[in-house]
């Protein structure tokens, strides 16, 4: 019986280091420009196919999924150039419009460049699966919980401890008041998509053994990366690793205890539940609303 | 009176001679996009290249083939407001198309309403249970599928199997299917799980199978990447009864994916995916590896069967206008009911006025993954 | 409105067939979704990611009632438009206190708990594959062609845009509008805006619903597919591509992303291409929505000399 509870935690911990990962893909550009990207699980899309499709060119797999975040991390940027800093001065909810045009023009493009069929990536470290407490892990998920924990350090010490880091910190609080020390709102901006578009395409990346990808992938990561970074409080960055964390688990005990048909509207039910006691978010702040 | 009738016949003449001219027009709606992609991809890139290449050997019935086809994305909105296009603005003469279910089922009363023959792609029972008027379907069905597989689980003795699905139409009709004519083979369904459609892991569904006691065989009806990453999850939790898929994953491409997994795996499928390997003397070998090969050399992707169910649609459309002479609705439909004895990628087809898919048993082969591919299984 | 009339009135002249008919009755129904909606996004200012949620309880609703249990249409239309106008009410008190992304992920969950349900309850729904509905019948006469439902469709959009301007109009419009500018100072001025947002979305969810259920009888068949996160954000664009806080905006929002589609079509694959840059050039070069950017550009070429 504890052996089947290991499992379930094992699983939940799995996909939910995966929601954790698109999750803070969609904090870092919350917190740069106050837009949720609706074209964040695309960037998931296109490291995965990316490498895919490098790897599949003869590349070896480190360089492949090199490339494949390099990649990602130019669209990122040109998503910036070409169409969020020619609409600047609108609304919010047309920036986010513009991220969902920008997702639907990605797929459409992926499913021309490569084309609509699933591919895999080859596990890092073999397929031996690994046991603990009488449950299995599969050596992939070690690698995405790993490298998952490796970032979330790396974006500490990103956001704390250099100039670029706390320049977008400081836009995100006020953004006026850092131009006015001389911070280019314009860079901040191209380095967060970027930042945020190679993060997901690592993921995506490092998904692939375990999920598969395809053109087509982005919709639901994206989903369910937006409802992890909002349950953890949107714009907190350890707040989207619990809030991925937390949704993963809740769908794997959901589907272990009461339902699998019914275990993603268990998990949704929760978050509801959780916003309606705590408006913003697990680990957001108290946000008051300026006259 | 006499001037009349010469100048009736030579109107007659002259219309004939135009209709000659005009090509003859197949409609298609498919899942191009969207989360049934994989069947609506290779179904229209085979309706484009047996277009062609019918063309190109002189047409049918001395006119060309002209396609019009729309993507409908797996929506089955989508899919009737082309079909109200096809039928009113396009006025194609046959539809080959609707490749799930639900998108065949939402044009049913179209079709049905404007006499328009119409030739399904999907799988599910409900498309020619009971017979509709106007609507022929080329791949087998869910049920039979169930029953293929649970001869096969009853011959290795097994009387308790496990059912695990997805959660879209296709996973889910079967197991209704399945869980409807279990009973019939002896076997006892002692658990059922259900995963997302676009799940990332389903080893807590699986876990929860091993747990069950008396569990001697699990089967997962599904398509696309899940079952490829039960599959993978299944061997990782070390579950050692054998494991059947649908022929929802009957390519290549489900063995590329599920890798080592899927070793030992079984499922019923049309004999399209061993095509080489059939013994020279079975009928369906020259048809099967005709096609695998034309699609193969030409997109330079692994054949897969559901393309299969557009080419024996197609065909049996072809068919159907030869036998009547002509591209009249009423004819080709009747034509197309008495269709016997024709061999397409999916097996023979024997249509009759009970029976608008024409399809039994024997046309299903098991399969097994051996060594990295599709081999007969025993 | 006098246009919108002349519009509904005339365009039968340019529909040759039964096919363009059909686009013009999606594009009618969408629109009410939107002229809706637009009340709860573009006035009240709280978004909605959910609506196809409603759109699907109207739709399942109705079709239930009728195929199931032999209700007469009409009462099982009128009956699901105010289960889900009830459910909006229950949901909207706890939900409508969230602000901005919170909301939208709040009203995004509702929406996909509903699409849950709809898919897994098979027995009910169908499942993923759908069901059939009847026709609209009405003591005997039964509503069928696509000219008789594009009349009736017409004339429900008429009469949506009408009860839409009119409540702008109205105090509670001010208030709602009040809302959208400063909540805070809404409330200041003595505005209840808890009970003002909960009406605007119980309305926009009632008339969703509403939409559902014709469009599950006018098409005799429906599948969850019209009950997805994607359909409910598809609306969203809609209101906003057309122009936030202007009801004809919703209507033309929902006119030209209705029958774009059905355009793109000669693109074949570069279709989703095409399709995703329209979109994103619309709103980069037209920020507020095609309706407000070009009665703002008319205005400007009036008042220069």
């Amino acid at each position: 019986m504890s052996a089947q509870l290991a499992q379930f935690l094992l699983s939940g911990l799995t996909v939910g280091a995966i929601y954790a990962l698109v999750a803070l893909g969609f904090c870092i550009i919350y917190n740069a420009s106050h837009v949720i990207n609706f074209a964040q699980g695309e960037f998931v899309m296109i490291g995965g196919m990316a490498a895919a499709s490098f790897l599949g060119a003869g590349l070896p797999l480190p360089l492949a999924a090199l490339a494949a975040v390099a990649l990602a991390a130019l669209i990122g940027m040109a998503l910036v150039k070409f169409a969020v800093e020619p609409a600047r001065g609108a609304s919010v909810v047309t920036l986010i419009i513009i991220t969902i045009g920008a997702a639907i023009l990605l797929r459409g493009l992926a499913s021309i460049v490569w084309d609509k069929r699933i591919h895999a990536l080859p596990a890092f470290s073999g397929e031996q699966p690994i046991e603990i407490a009488g449950a299995t892990l599969a050596p992939q998920s070690l690698w995405v919980i790993g490298v998952t924990a490796l970032i979330v350090a790396a974006l500490w010490w990103f956001f704390n401890r250099t100039l670029t880091g706390k320049a977008i910190l400081a836009v995100s609080h006020n953004r006026l008041a850092a131009q006015l020390m001389g911070i280019s709102v314009r860079r901040v901006l191209l380095v967060s998509f970027g930042l945020s578009a190679a993060l997901g395409a690592l993921a995506g990346i490092l998904i692939a053994p375990i999920t598969f990808t395809s053109w087509d992938v982005g919709v639901m990561l994206g989903l369910k990366g937006f409802a992890a970074a909002i349950l953890g409080g949107m714009g907190s960055g350890p707040g989207a690793v619990l809030g991925g964390l937390t949704l993963g688990l809740l769908e794997s005990l959901g589907a272990g205890y009461i339902s699998s048909a019914y275990k993603d509207a268990i998990a949704f039910i929760i978050i509801l539940v959780v916003l309606v006691l705590m408006p913003g978010g697990l680990l957001g702040g108290r946000a008051t609303e300026r006259v | 009176m006499k001037l009349h009738a010469w100048f009736a016949a030579a109107l007659l003449a002259v219309s004939a001679a135009a209709q000659a001219q005009a090509p003859i027009r197949i409609g298609a709606f498919l899942s191009v996009t969207g989360p049934a992609a994989f069947l609506g991809d290779p179904e229209q890139k085979t309706l484009e290249l047996y277009v062609e290449r019918l063309n190109a050997d002189g047409g049918v019935l001395g006119r060309k083939l002209e396609l019009v086809s729309y993507d409908s994305g797996g929506d089955a909105e989508k899919a009737r407001t082309f079909a109200k296009r096809l039928i009113e603005q396009d006025r194609v003469d046959l539809i080959v198309g609707g490749s799930t279910t639900g998108e065949t089922m939402a044009v049913v009363p179209l079709v049905e309403a404007a006499g328009l023959p119409f030739i399904s792609l999907a799988g599910a029972v409900v498309i020619v249970e009971p017979v509709k008027k106007w609507v022929f379907k080329t791949p087998h069905t869910d049920r039979m599928a169930c029953d293929k597989i649970f001869v096969d689980m009853k011959a290795r003795g097994v009387s308790k199997a496990a059912l695990i699905s997805g959660s879209g139409g296709f996973d889910k009709s079967m197991r209704a299917q399945c869980q409807g004519v279990a009973k019939n083979h002896g076997i006892d369904v002692v658990a059922d799980e259900t995963y997302g459609a676009s799940d990332t892991d389903m080893t807590t569904q699986l876990t929860k199978i091993r747990n069950t006691p008396g569990v001697q065989a699990v089967l997962n009806a599904g398509f696309g990447q899940g079952p490829a990453i039960v599959t993978k999850n299944y061997r990782q939790l070390g579950i050692t009864v054998p494991l059947y898929q649908s022929h929802g994953v009957a390519s290549k491409q489900y063995i590329n994916l599920a890798g080592d997994a899927a070793e030992g795996v079984r499922l019923p499928a049309a004999a399209l995916l061993v095509a080489e390997s059939l013994p020279d003397s079975d009928p369906q070998k020259k048809v099967v590896v005709s096609y695998k090969q034309a699609y193969e050399t030409h997109f330079k992707q692994d054949v897969s069967t559901f393309g299969g169910h557009a080419y024996d649609g197609l065909m049996l459309a072809v068919a159907a206008m030869k036998k009547a002479g002509s591209t009249d609705k009423a004819k080709v439909r009747d034509a197309l009911e008495q269709i016997r004895g024709y061999m397409g990628t999916a097996g023979v087809v024997n249509m009759s006025a009970q029976d608008h898919m024409g399809l039994d048993l024997t046309a299903f082969r098991m399969l097994e993954v051996r060594k990295g591919d599709w081999v007969l299984a025993r | 409105m006098l246009a919108l009339i002349a519009g509904v009135a005339l365009l039968p002249l340019a529909l040759a067939n039964n096919y363009h008919y059909e686009i013009a009755i999606l594009v009618g129904l969408n629109a009410i979704v939107c002229v809706g909606l637009n009340l709860l996004i573009g006035y009240a200012g709280q978004i909605s990611l959910g609506h196809a949620g409603f759109f699907g309880i109207g739709a399942y609703g109705s079709a239930i009632l009728t195929a199931r249990y032999g209700w007469p249409p009409l009462a099982a239309l009128v009956a699901a438009s105010a289960a889900a106008a009830a459910l909006a009410f229950a949901v909207g008190r706890p939900i409508l206190r969230l602000r901005g992304h919170y909301l939208a992920m709040a009203t995004l969950g509702l929406g996909i708990i509903i699409s849950i349900v709809v898919a897994t309850e098979d027995r009910y729904t169908g499942g993923p594959d759908g069901m059939s509905v009847p026709p609209l019948a009405l003591a005997g006469f039964t509503l069928a062609g696509e000219r008789a439902w594009y009349w009736l469709v017409g004339a429900l959009l008429v009469a949506t845009v009408w009860l839409s301007l009119n409540l702008i109009e109205s105090p509670v419009g001010r208030a709602l509008r009040a809302l959208h500018g400063s909540e805070v100072a809404a409330e200041v001025s003595g505005i209840d805006s808890a009970r003002h947002k909960l009406l605007a979305f119980a309305l926009s969810a009632a008339i969703a619903a509403l939409a559902g259920a014709l469009t599950a009888h006018y098409a005799g068949f429906i599948t969850p597919g019209k009950v997805t996160f994607l359909h409910s954000i598809e609306l969203v664009v809609m209101v906003v591509f057309g122009g936030m806080a202007s009801t004809f905006g919703a209507v033309v929002g929902a006119a030209v992303l209705t029958a774009l589609p059905q355009l793109l079509t000669v693109f074949k694959e570069y279709e989703m291409v095409v399709f995703g840059s329209v979109m994103m050039l619309t709103m980069i070069f037209m920020p507020r929505g095609l309706v407000p950017t070009i009665a703002a550009l008319a205005a400007r070429r009036r008042k220069a000399p």
